[in-house]
């Protein structure tokens, strides 16, 4: 898949709570295929603070549009700039960059699973596994009710499951301790979210031989496998996240 | 049309806009982007004797204006470059450099001698500045005994074009400019990463596993400017600059002062493309202030 570089035009820029904003980017061409899992790097703007891009997985695609969303967190300045942007606007972006999930067997049961902003590739990954006649259960993980997002979205691709930490929608506690993982027996789970959540996740997936892949979101500078930055440990030594991953399969991961 | 092209003793350059060793990989990661074939040359990541593992995540802190990186030269080692990247880079129509870089001076020496006998590697660049390795790297580059060691005995078994990549670590870069020149390098090429730290006030920890690592990006061409230019004045051999150049602006600033040729690294992390932005820049300034040769703008400001 040849990667860009591109002036993409922001279509729109919706708040969705305090914390997270979700952007549609256009492109004057057509967009490139993207997989589920793939990420992008955009450039903020250039300020002295902002200085190296960020990362983003590619939330959603709508090809017929010419169109695709990033869901994205403002963690700091960069994406406090870039949650300014609006309407018309022009943002740089290097993509379509990294690996993808894997296709699962015919038949086979599948769980998404995500936290927080981790839920990012994987409105895109279920997209992506109906059009090719799957499935998948749908387990999302919340601090609270309010942080909630695309609930809706991501129900009409699949049986979701919620937990929230407080307890204030769906099951209390965090994802792993819902009690889907013990009533189903899942032959995959494709899990992103915070490190300690996936590393739970790994662990419920070994102790029940369950085929487990990740996406990481390690720090890095290129995204394009040069600056050897984001490296992860693996069975096959250190290996870049922006183009050996960013999904894993946990058995490549010294977890 | 502006005349670019230049060379080194007999190394000839198509261009004098270089890509930095640790930016670039090993070139076929910018195919994507351009034709890497039209820079003068690249300058590949470093190659040690042996498989290296690098340093522990996290590797990368951003900073004002730039960047810590504390890779740790991060490498499958000279088995694998000659078995399986050496046939890809040498079909790359440019100037295809080596950085090589050791724990011991006999691994430099080695390193040397294997990398001579490759026919599509016009030139190596001895990297005695790396700040991120326990052992040898900057050491070498530091201390002006080590410097001299290391530079007398590659330069007895290599033959071709050697150019010795300076460290800013230091209290007075020329001497070490002037040891390079006294034995025998071709050329050489500064500033490599200077030292820094930064600490993540949250965790309340250091940004870097290393505690330590390289800063590079536009907070260090002030510095880097400075080096190049008393380096320049002080050899006579070509002195290729770099550090922190983004833009053709960036770049000729080099020129000026003194610099034959130029390197762009950390820049290629934001802008793959960055470095024909900046060759194209160089030539429309030239063109603008009607000079038909790079070489009447070298070291422009001393005269």
């Amino acid at each position: 898949m040849t990667k860009r570089i591109e002036s993409l035009r922001v279509v729109e820029n919706k708040k969705i709570n305090k914390d997270y904003f979700l952007l549609r980017l256009t492109s004057q061409g057509k967009l490139p295929e993207m997989k589920p899992g793939q990420f992008v790097q955009v450039k903020v703007d250039g300020s002295p603070e902002t200085f190296l891009r960020r990362p983003f997985s590619v939330h959603d695609v709508n090809y017929s549009g010419n169109t695709f969303r990033l869901l994205i967190q403002i963690a700091g300045k960069g994406t406090e700039t870039l949650s300014r942007l609006s309407t018309g606007d022009s943002i740089n972006v290097i993509y379509p960059l990294g690996n993808s999930f894997s296709l699962p067997e015919k038949n086979e049961n599948i769980l998404l699973a995500g936290g927080g902003c981790g839920i990012a590739p994987l409105l895109f990954l279920a997209r992506y596994l109906n059009e090719n006649g799957f499935t998948p259960d749908i387990l999302l993980g919340f601090r609270s009710s309010e942080r909630v997002m695309e609930y809706d979205e991501y129900a009409a691709l699949g049986r979701i499951f919620l937990t929230t930490e407080d307890g204030s929608m769906g099951k209390k506690g965090f994802i792993t301790d819902h009690p889907v993982l013990t009533a189903n027996r899942y032959d995959v789970v494709y899990c992103c979210g915070p490190e300690p959540m996936m590393k739970a996740m790994a662990a419920y997936c070994r102790a029940n031989s369950v085929r487990c892949e990740v996406s990481l979101e390690n720090l890095m500078a290129c995204g394009i496998g040069v600056c050897l930055c984001c490296t992860v440990e693996t069975v096959r030594g250190n290996l870049c996240t922006c183009t050996e991953g960013p999904v894993f399969n946990i058995n490549d991961l010294k977890w | 049309m502006v005349k670019l092209d230049f060379n080194i003793n007999d190394l000839h350059f198509k261009n004098p806009v270089l890509a930095a060793s640790g930016t670039f990989g090993y070139g076929v990661e910018f195919r994507d982007f351009f034709d890497i074939s039209q820079l003068g040359g690249i300058v590949l990541k470093a190659t040690t004797l042996e498989v290296r593992e690098g340093n522990p995540y996290p590797r990368m802190a951003e900073t004002p204006a730039g960047m810590l990186n504390s890779v740790g030269l991060q490498n499958k080692g000279i088995d694998h470059f000659e078995k399986n990247i050496y046939p890809v880079v040498s079909e790359f129509n440019t100037n295809v450099i080596v950085n090589v870089n050791g724990s011991y001076v006999e691994d430099y020496v080695t390193l040397a001698g294997r990398i001579n006998a490759l026919e599509k590697i016009p030139a190596i660049e001895l990297n005695i500045s790396c700040p991120n390795v326990k052992k040898g790297g900057m050491i070498f580059g530091t201390d002006p005994k080590s410097a001299r060691e290391v530079i007398r005995e590659v330069r007895k078994v290599y033959s071709k074009q050697l150019i010795v990549k300076l460290s800013p670590n230091v209290t007075d870069i020329v001497e070490f400019a002037l040891i390079a020149e006294e034995e025998g390098a071709d050329s050489v090429s500064l500033i490599n990463t200077l030292l820094g730290m930064a600490v993540d006030v949250k965790r309340m920890k250091p940004s870097l596993a290393t505690v330590t690592g390289g800063l590079s990006g536009p907070a260090v061409k002030p510095v880097a400017l400075r080096m190049v230019w008393q380096v320049a004045k002080a050899v006579r051999i070509p002195v290729i600059g770099l550090g922190g150049i983004m833009n053709s602006r960036d770049a000729i600033e080099f020129f000026l002062a003194g610099a034959s040729a130029i390197q762009v690294g950390t820049a290629s992390f934001i802008n793959p493309a960055v470095t024909i932005d900046i060759l194209k820049g160089i030539e429309n300034y030239l063109n603008e202030k009607g000079f038909s040769d790079i070489r009447e703008i070298i070291g422009y400001i001393n005269n």
